[in-house]
């Protein structure tokens, strides 16, 4: 990844120095993970930071013994107990007066499923752990099933005729937890997207970062479409961008124009939707109950925020 | 040092307060924790104590007990949690990673039946499970060999030539529910038995991930030098039990202990509390005349194949007696240790006190009056069978 990423704006020397996801790793081309990475390389600067990353595209990424991936000590852990894990070493951390950001990179399968007690827990103890799931809403390492973050109406190989049941509201499980802060990030606005990493990164206690990470391999769609594709989403409404804190006061971040267009164009650059033949007026009616909802918790009408 | 009643649950978990606020000038001690019946007393304990530099965290699960002490250790603390039972078992993944990772973290468990259906009394079939993954294993009779195992456990499995998790054993209520009298070292003397802990490949300020993806020949590498590590550990323990007399005043019992068995003719062999009602059997057997004696394994993982082997020299019956069934075959213990005795020997496999059931004296005197008559083994059978 010798590309200057954020249209050169944004990535600076160190960042292509010391990145925190090294050249050589074996993501797929086009891998929103690794775009995450990237920009998280940027937003932690001089911060000291550790991962914590379970069973995921994330540990298979972390590459082969005695070589690393990732340019930052990292523990890998079983499928469901990272945030187990990462609440010792947060711990510790603090018992000995070190400033260390302890950061959990998980995927979906980790996060919405088999990791999610431990998850629940390490947010109901307000552990202080920075969580990033990067949703590719698949699991992605084994192959491509389906996962409780899987959209409704998706090919997956374990749900042949499309899945049925809807994708499980994580912010809003998260925010019932209360935490510090939760929020949802579009990797195709990157403003938004550092600064909501650098708040996240220097608050204290449970924070929750919700990353839309497209998947070519998983999502059957064009690689270097992946950001097109979540600004389709964002743009849409299909994917809200917005921030919780504290589990109570509900900001959005960026405003949709709830395009059908949008939405159709989303739908149909990915194959996974190919044979359920979902078009936007199926999705319409639950994207406006969403939305709904969001704009009476959130109490007004933001625009979209944008950075000094 | 001061003489105090305490529950074996309870002298584990102050054994752990102390090595734990013996680590306070170290990077301190953290310990992730779950109640399970008969370990729970274990946990609350810990859970009431001080500790400088410490945290316990209450988790939502064994899985994630165990998680916390991986992450812990994995930054540099002491670590230690107790369990039981389905609890092991739902930590089971875990264990593994622990041990995998090389990780020092001490595990007190209160044996007990696995279900359901449910039992909760005792039976060592659910550490067992754990025997193939490089976690060292030692099964305790009493209050005070149990508190001394947990302290010494801290030292053995952080000593830089062992590095792997150590479980300490206890039957569930048998022992882990019994008070007696236990003698508890002042902190200054435990600071003198363990150094700080010091994990040389903990998550420092370097980057290198733990728990990484290998290779075949990498996985095998890794393996051996484990597998290498566990045959250090008597060579090991053996330093530290000079190390413990030195600084306690008091022996810490060897890794196999025996009882009238020089000059036996026949071998009761056994562990955790059976052994001590095996040497009341021995007892009353001798004062029959008859020549027999027993031998208790302490240490499981790494199994002490040398020292079982020089006491099963010149046996000609040996009676194995198992608080566990491995289905399918009859007791763990008799069948990995019954091609150490002598050939022509007749090892004969019991299976006792599975489920918590009393094993008492008589029980053995009527095993050994079935084993007498042998001329070889038979198929392992059940104490009510006998
Ligand atoms: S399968 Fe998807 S999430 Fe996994 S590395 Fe490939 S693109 Fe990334």
């Amino acid at each position: 990844m010798n590309e200057p990423a954020l249209c050169g704006m944004a990535q600076t020397e160190l960042d292509r120095a010391e990145p925190l996801f090294r050249k050589g790793n074996t993501n797929c081309g086009g891998c929103g993970m690794s775009i995450t990475l990237q920009m998280l390389r940027h937003a932690v600067a001089q911060r000291q930071v550790q991962f914590i990353v379970p069973a995921c595209c994330g540990a298979v990424a972390g590459g082969a013994f005695p070589q690393s991936t990732f340019g930052v000590p990292t523990l890998m852990t079983t499928f469901a107990c990272a945030p187990a894990a990462a609440s010792g070493i947060a711990s510790v951390a603090a018992l000995n007066g070190e400033d260390l950001r302890t950061i959990i990179l998980a995927g979906d399968g980790g996060t919405f499923d088999i990791g999610f007690a431990s998850l629940s827990a390490a947010a109901e103890r307000n552990e202080d752990i920075l969580y990033i799931c990067y949703d590719n809403e698949i699991y992605g390492n084994t192959g491509g099933q389906r996962s409780s973050a899987t959209p409704a109406g998706a090919v997956t190989t374990n749900t042949p005729e499309g899945k049925v049941e809807q994708k499980k509201d994580i912010l809003a499980i998260l925010a019932a937890h209360r935490i510090p802060y939760a929020a949802s990030v579009s990797l195709a606005h990157a403003e938004d997207t550092l600064r909501k990493m650098r708040y996240a990164l220097d608050q204290k206690g449970f924070r929750f970062l919700h990353v839309l990470s497209p998947c070519p391999t998983g999502w059957k769609s064009e690689p270097a479409l992946g950001l097109e594709l979540v600004r389709l989403a964002v743009r849409s409404g299909l994917f809200p961008v917005y921030e919780i804190f504290d589990g109570k006061r509900h900001v959005v971040n960026i405003e949709p124009d709830f395009s059908d267009e949008a939405l159709n164009m989303y739908l149909s650059l990915q194959r996974r939707f190919q044979k359920s033949g979902l078009t936007a007026a199926d999705l319409r009616p639950a994207i406006d109950r969403y939305w709904q909802n969001l704009r009476s918790l959130s109490g007004r009408i933001v625009p979209a925020r944008r950075d000094a | 040092m001061t003489v105090e009643l305490l529950s074996a649950n309870h002298g584990a978990a102050l054994a752990a307060t102390l090595a734990a606020r013996a680590n306070r000038k170290g990077r301190g001690f953290c310990s992730g924790v779950y109640p399970i019946t008969p370990s729970t007393e274990c946990m609350e304990y810990l859970c009431q104590q001080k500790i400088e530099k410490g945290r316990v965290i209450k988790v939502e699960s064994e899985h994630s007990a165990m998680g916390v002490c991986i992450g812990a250790a994995a930054a540099g603390a002491r670590s230690f949690t107790a369990t039981s039972s389905n609890g092991l078992a739902y930590m089971f993944e875990n264990c593994i990673a622990a041990a995998m990772l090389r990780l020092p973290v001490v595990i007190a468990v209160a044996n007990r039946t696995l279900g359901p259906p449910w039992n909760i009394w005792a039976d060592h079939s659910d550490a067992l499970t754990l025997r193939d993954h490089g976690l060292i294993q030692f099964y305790c009779a009493d209050n005070q060999e149990l508190f001394d195992t947990v302290l010494s456990a801290f030292r053995l499995a952080e000593d830089k030539r062992v590095m792997m998790p150590a479980m300490v054993n206890m039957e569930g209520f048998i022992l882990s529910h019994t008070v007696a009298q236990t003698n508890i070292p002042d902190q200054a003397q435990v600071d003198d038995f363990l150094p700080l802990t010091d994990i040389p490949h903990r998550l420092g300020d370097v980057p290198h991930t733990l728990g990484q993806i290998e290779v075949p020949h990498q996985t095998e590498v890794h393996r051996w030098q484990h597998h290498n590590a566990m045959l250090d550990v008597p060579k090991v323990y053996a330093e530290i039990q000079k190390e413990f007399e030195g600084v306690f005043g008091r022996s810490l019992h060897d890794i196999v202990v025996p009882y009238r068995a020089d000059d036996a003719e026949t071998l009761i062999v056994s562990m955790g509390t059976i052994g001590v009602t095996a040497e009341r059997a021995v007892d009353m057997l001798r004062a029959e005349g008859k020549r027999v004696g027993s031998l208790r394994v302490r240490l499981f993982r790494p199994l002490p194949t040398d020292a079982i082997r020089a006491h099963y020299a010149g046996k000609k019956r040996i009676a194995v007696i198992d608080r566990n069934i491995s289905l399918g075959l009859g007791g763990i213990l008799w069948s990995e240790t019954r091609a150490l005795a002598d050939p022509g020997a007749v090892v004969q496999s019991y299976m006792a006190g599975l489920g918590g059931g009393d094993v008492r004296p008589e029980h053995i005197v009527k095993m050994l009056g079935d084993l007498e008559p042998r001329k070889i083994a038979g198929p392992p059978a059940m104490m009510e069978a006998v």
